[in-house]
């Protein structure tokens, strides 16, 4: 989308990044992936098919797995050089994540109207 | 056919309300007024192939900030009416109605049309430059952004004179903004607008990241990178986090409006008050995302006018980081009278009391820093030491109001009106203002006139104090926020009159900054020299106003203030280190730069014709629209032609005649 080349030809480093190893068959079976794993609650929830303590379960469970389809198939996390930045900000990222939903959930059963 | 018309003019346009007519009216005028001056001129060639379809990170600063301006002044104007309003409340100047829409439009526009936008038009011309760059990490991008911020804004603004303007409150929460509280398209046209500029926010996030990791000049190590480069750093992360929550929330409110789901209503399993802990998991963050440049910007302009480097650079980045962290937990501070229960609510007091310290640190770093410095008082300085004390007393109101069972006499009332006012006008508005005083003379190449300035700067200070200062004794009195009418009995009136008269010095010292920058270009003064102030970082090693590549050589940086520390070293007659010599002496080489596109304006402008379809639910304008979003998508990843190489000779005649000048 960008021309990360723009700062000039005798610039100190290149900011390429890692270098993209994606294939035309990783990136096929990553866009299958996350349609799959889409579809799947869309049918669990929209046919009543188990109990909702069941349901709630299968739609966390594809949505870790969404994440993971995502970091390995489009955000090239594997193929990272130092310094690791890509690793600190999943770090950051995912300490952020689990204060917003543990919070949440903390907030929220906690809440007078909700109860 | 005629009825018909009638009829749905009557529904597009907002009828019926005086003042709103006169801007209609005006803003008619006014685009007739640009059309014909661009027409005469034949300027509209220029307007294109020079600043609509620029990738220049120095330009798209300059676009950010004059839109931010021409925001400020709108909000501004919001402000006043408000406060004629409640000098007066028995003359019924603005209506229940009237009142709510413009205390809603003060309130997002000055956050996000205002201060956001000032603040990236200050990341784009300074950054590259400080850091020994020549654009940003993705220009095509960056000027995406920009004009993803721009139609959005358009698009909320549009709402004030078209279908009527959001009333619902700056963050509107439901049920008044669902579909039942608010029938009208005023709370789509907030939707809307805030999305898609939410998103050029999100991308300036990023670009800023990776700009600042991966486009430092060679030898600039993290530690040794200017402080105002640290805090957009560590502004940026936050944006990164907290913006895509933002984006969420208003989507799944979308939902609730455009398709009949139940995520914040209360029947159907809904709850309103998730609406509340998802928009201040975005809120809370966003207040720091503004003020911590404003941080980085006193630290720069302190040690340049101390003439000392900066006290405690390395706690100050500490505080910096720690405060963009610790912004992420403490969000329900913003509603502890919920009823979360108390255990919630004491986790989050002290949560938000943590976050004081790294602040305190700061100021103790500053004060430091003018301890035994050679000062001088120029108007950036001037905002500076005006921001330290005004910023402690907001923020010590901040800790009071952090108390969980204080907080429920504070809150909504104008105590808490005074606070955020005085955090964010003290904090964010002088820090900016100091910011564009001192950066200037960097984007233009004069600077303006210190007299008129520091007119504009009494005026701003005491019509603050004056304005703000009654409105902590009115919180304590009782008066709550958002309302237009209170009765004579309740003794508010003398106080709310003083309140205004504060109010309406701000606005003449914004008069007086207007009149600053016609009066400076009118008697213009270039500057001979590159280096305004005497300064400390590398933007003032370039000419000013910066050539398009910024750096003919790319500077190679050896210490913390690289270029104070140069000069000093020129003064005691030492020598330089031989890989900066080598770095300065090396032949001049072809200079890689990227292309202009108009793409990101078309792009963003369908998703202004998508969003406006959105509102009013026309579906062909949705696919027009969005069509026209694809078809850019698909224009710029077919694109092979993004950049060219800038000659040698042609560098060496740009700073020739740059430097000749001197």
């Amino acid at each position: 989308m960008a021309n990360p080349n723009a700062h000039g030809a005798q610039h100190g480093h290149d900011s390429h990044g890692g270098g993209h190893s994606g294939s035309l068959k990783s990136y096929v079976i990553g866009f299958v992936l996350s349609i799959v794993l889409t579809v799947i609650p869309l049918v669990v929830v929209m046919n009543d098919m188990f109990s909702k303590q069941v349901n709630t379960l299968i739609i966390l469970v594809m949505a870790i797995l969404q994440f993971a389809v995502q970091l390995l198939f489009f955000m090239h996390i594997r193929d990272e050089e130092k310094p690791r930045f890509n690793l600190i900000a999943l770090i950051f990222g995912l300490v952020i994540m689990l204060t917003i939903v543990a919070g949440s959930i903390w907030i929220m059963t906690y809440n007078a109207v909700a109860t | 056919m005629w009825d018909k018309i009638k009829e749905f003019s009557s529904e597009f346009f907002v009828t019926g309300d005086p003042l709103i007519l006169g801007a209609q009216v005006s803003i008619a005028l006014t685009l007739v007024a640009i059309i014909f001056t661009l027409s005469y001129f034949k300027k509209w060639r220029w307007l294109w192939t020079e600043w609509l379809t620029s990738v220049d990170h120095k330009k798209i600063g300059i676009m950010y900030i004059i839109a931010s301006i021409l925001m400020l002044f709108r909000g501004g104007v919001d402000a006043l009416l408000m406060r004629v309003q409640l000098a007066a409340p028995e003359l019924e100047f603005l209506n229940a109605e009237h009142y709510n829409a413009i205390f809603t439009t003060h309130g997002v526009i000055m956050i996000l049309f205002m201060a956001m936008p000032l603040m990236f038009g200050l990341f784009n011309i300074v950054v590259p430059l400080q850091i020994g760059a020549r654009d940003v990490a993705f220009p095509f991008l960056n000027s995406l952004s920009f004009w993803m911020f721009f139609f959005g804004a358009m698009l909320f603004n549009v709402s004030f004179v078209i279908g009527g303007s959001p009333d619902a409150g700056w963050l509107a929460y439901p049920p008044l903004s669902e579909l039942s509280g608010s029938p009208g398209v005023g709370q789509d046209f907030y939707i809307w607008g805030i999305q898609i500029s939410g998103i050029g926010s999100l991308a300036t996030g990023i670009n800023f990241v990776v700009t600042i990791l991966k486009m430092r000049a060679p030898g600039m190590k993290l530690m040794k990178m200017p402080m105002f480069s640290w805090s957009v750093l560590s502004s940026c992360v936050t944006i990164m986090l907290a913006f895509p929550i933002l984006t969420v929330t208003l989507f799944l409110l979308f939902l609730d409006r455009y398709l009949g789901a139940h995520f914040f209503t209360l029947d159907g399993g809904g709850n309103p008050m998730m609406y509340l802990n998802l928009i201040w998991m975005w809120g809370h963050p966003e207040v720091y995302i503004v003020i911590l440049p404003a941080f980085g910007i006193f630290s720069e302009i302190v040690a340049t006018f101390a003439k000392k480097k900066l006290f405690g650079y390395k706690s100050m980045v500490f505080a910096l980081m720690s405060i963009s962290f610790f912004s992420f937990f403490t969000w329900a501070h913003h509603f502890f009278t919920m009823g979360s229960g108390a255990n919630v609510n004491a986790f989050f007091a002290v949560t938000t009391m943590i976050i004081a310290i790294p602040t305190g640190v700061k100021v103790f770093n500053w004060l430091f820093t003018m301890y035994r410095g050679k000062l001088s008082f120029p108007t950036p300085m001037l905002w500076t030491v005006a921001f330290i004390p005004c910023f402690i007393v907001g923020g010590m109101t901040g800790v009071m109001l952090s108390v969980a069972p204080a907080d429920f006499q504070f809150h909504n009332s104008y105590f808490l009106i005074a606070h955020f006012h005085q955090v964010l006008i003290g904090g964010v508005v002088f820090g900016y203002f100091a910011g564009l005083y001192y950066w200037w003379p960097k984007m233009f190449g004069f600077k303006l006139h210190e007299g008129l300035g520091k007119w504009a700067f009494w005026f701003w200070n005491i019509g603050f104090y004056v304005c703000f200062m009654p409105q902590y004794a009115l919180g304590f009195m009782g008066m709550t926020r958002r309302f237009n009418e209170y009765n004579f009995d309740m003794g508010w009136q003398p106080l709310n009159v003083v309140s205004t008269v504060g109010a309406f010095l701000m606005g003449i010292a914004f008069l007086f900054q207007v009149w600053q920058i016609a009066h400076s270009i009118k008697f213009l003064k270039m500057e001979k020299t590159g280096d305004s102030w005497n300064g400390r970082t590398l933007e003032w090693s370039i000419p000013s106003p910066a050539p398009h590549y910024n750096f003919a050589r790319i500077p190679v940086v050896t210490s913390q203030d690289d270029f104070w520390e140069k000069k000093q070293r020129k003064l005691r007659g030492e020598k330089d280190a031989p890989e900066v010599i080598a770095a300065e002496q090396a032949p001049l080489e072809p200079i890689h730069m990227p292309k202009n596109s108009g793409i990101p304006f078309i792009m963003s402008l369908s998703w202004f014709v998508a969003g406006f379809g959105f509102v009013w639910d026309w579906k062909w304008m949705i696919f027009v629209g969005m069509g026209g979003v694809i078809a850019c998508m698909l224009a710029r990843s077919f694109t092979y032609d993004t950049d060219y190489y800038i000659p040698v000779d042609e560098v060496q005649r740009t700073e020739a005649a740059a430097r000749g000048a001197h």
